[in-house]
């Protein structure tokens, strides 16, 4: 438990949170390790997890009628992954497939949830360091909706 | 062969090749078809490429300002002009003025860390640079490329890309805004590899060039990680006519981009980026 805690603090999505914040959380974590072509998870299914990236490449994926898989987004090394175990009805929206041999931290979403609830301010910190991430895609999706690279 | 004086006339030259490097964007080489031909160029400068009849463009230099004779021209097809060099074949001869404009700051960046940021045909200006850093790469820190395009079947120079990413002294991150498939590479905008890129940004020179809404966000991500605006550069495009500073065509606030231009240091241009009338 203590080197899940010290990865844990050592991860960009934890840097600068109150180290006795970690040390609560960590009792959500468990490490985790993907081989290249593995699923992570599909659409659809129950999303019950957070996961903070230490190594290797995952991609993003929406399956499309006709095209197959589309990758979305790859996260890599110092990234954190889904949020979908935050809001009813807990379920994945795409697909996530290890490119690479990948290892992770993996955090229980419902724990997760119960520790937000039974310490508000930790709650607070949490959400908000979400928040920040969710605000982070969601401008990189407006740009890649506009096509920066296009013609005009 | 001897270098022509008059800026206005257009001299000569001979495709010699013609090299399809994606849908819609392909590179013509060039050799002087009568005596003459343009002085030589540095990174960053472009020439007017004309066809008899069609009409005269500016187009970026991509080829390597360390060999003579010819010249190399990236090319999206995009309108009017463009198209009919689309359609150019080996042996035509097309008129070029030049070289014209500013240049990267290669010298500056000398004994920093040098980062490239490139967006789809934007590679192709910054290509004679990432050949003068391969060449004299003991003059510089640590040689990032970052590039960003649409599509996987979108990239530029894929095999000098190749080339480069294989070399152990210099960082090449290739980004996609979607891929199906078989891409094994990043998926994601541009600015996302900015702060996962390793150099100094206290000794840096980073140089932007693509279209301006990836040069904004670009910039304001080396911003965030701590790149000072007077060691960002960026090439600004316009349309241009005479591109010797006459006609005000290019006009840019204060600036005529055919001259102090194209390329700009970015406190240079910053305020007037953002104006919607400019
Ligand atoms: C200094 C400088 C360097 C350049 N270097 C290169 C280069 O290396 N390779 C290259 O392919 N192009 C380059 N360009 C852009 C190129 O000059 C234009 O694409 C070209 O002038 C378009 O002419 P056209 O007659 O084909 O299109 P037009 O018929 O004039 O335009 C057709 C369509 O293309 C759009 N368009 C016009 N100009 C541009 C532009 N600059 N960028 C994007 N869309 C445009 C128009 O909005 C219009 O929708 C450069 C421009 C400048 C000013
Ligand atoms: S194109 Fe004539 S002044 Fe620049």
């Amino acid at each position: 438990m203590e080197n899940l805690e010290k990865i844990l603090a050592q991860h960009p999505f934890f840097k600068g949170m109150p180290p006795e914040h970690v040390a609560y959380l960590a009792g959500c974590a468990a490490n985790a390790r993907y081989n290249p072509g593995d699923f992570i998870f599909r659409n659809g299914q129950p999303a019950n997890q957070f996961f903070l990236i230490r190594y290797g490449t995952i991609s993003l994926e929406i399956f499309v009628p006709g095209k197959g898989a589309v990758m979305i987004e790859t996260v890599q090394e110092g990234n954190v992954m889904g949020w979908s175990w935050l809001v009813p009805p807990y379920r994945w929206h795409f697909d996530a497939r290890a490119l690479e041999l990948t290892r992770a931290i993996v955090m229980d979403g419902e724990c997760l949830r119960k520790k937000c609830a039974e310490d508000p301010r930790l709650g607070f910190e949490l959400m908000s360091r979400i928040a920040r991430l969710i605000e982070e895609r969601l401008r990189a999706t407006q740009l890649q909706l506009i096509d920066i690279y296009g013609k005009d | 062969m001897a270098a022509r004086q008059d800026p206005m006339i257009p001299l000569p030259y001979r495709i010699e090749t013609v090299q399809r490097e994606t849908g819609d964007t392909f590179t013509l080489t060039l050799v002087p078809a009568a005596g003459d031909q343009i002085g030589p160029f540095a990174a960053g400068q472009f020439n007017m490429l004309y066809i008899f009849g069609v009409g005269e463009v500016p187009i970026s230099i991509s080829g390597d300002p360390s060999e003579s004779g010819k010249l190399v021209h990236t090319i999206r097809a995009v309108g009017s002009v463009t198209r009919a060099m689309q359609r150019l074949k080996a042996g035509q001869v097309i008129g070029v003025r030049g070289p014209f404009g500013s240049s990267w700051p290669l010298e500056q960046a000398q004994g920093n860390d040098v980062v490239v940021i490139a967006g789809g045909i934007g590679l192709a200006p910054l290509r004679p640079v990432l050949y003068t850093l391969v060449k004299y790469r003991e003059r510089f820190g640590k040689v990032i490329l970052l590039y960003g395009s649409r599509t996987p079947e979108d990239i530029l120079f894929r095999r000098e890309l190749e080339k480069w990413r294989q070399r152990f002294d210099m960082e090449v991150s290739i980004t996609v805004d979607r891929a199906t498939g078989r891409w094994r590479g990043n998926v994601g905008v541009v600015t996302k590899l900015i702060p996962r890129a390793p150099f100094d940004p206290y000794s840096c020179i980073a140089m932007v060039c693509g279209p301006e809404i990836m040069m904004y966000y670009s910039v304001l991500s080396l911003k965030d990680q701590g790149v000072p605006t007077e060691c960002i550069y960026i090439s600004m495009e316009r349309n241009m006519k005479c591109a010797i500073g006459f006609c005000g065509h290019c006009q840019y606030g204060p600036y005529f981009i055919c001259k102090e231009g194209p390329v700009f240091r970015y406190d240079q241009v910053e305020s007037l980026l953002n104006k919607r009338e400019i």
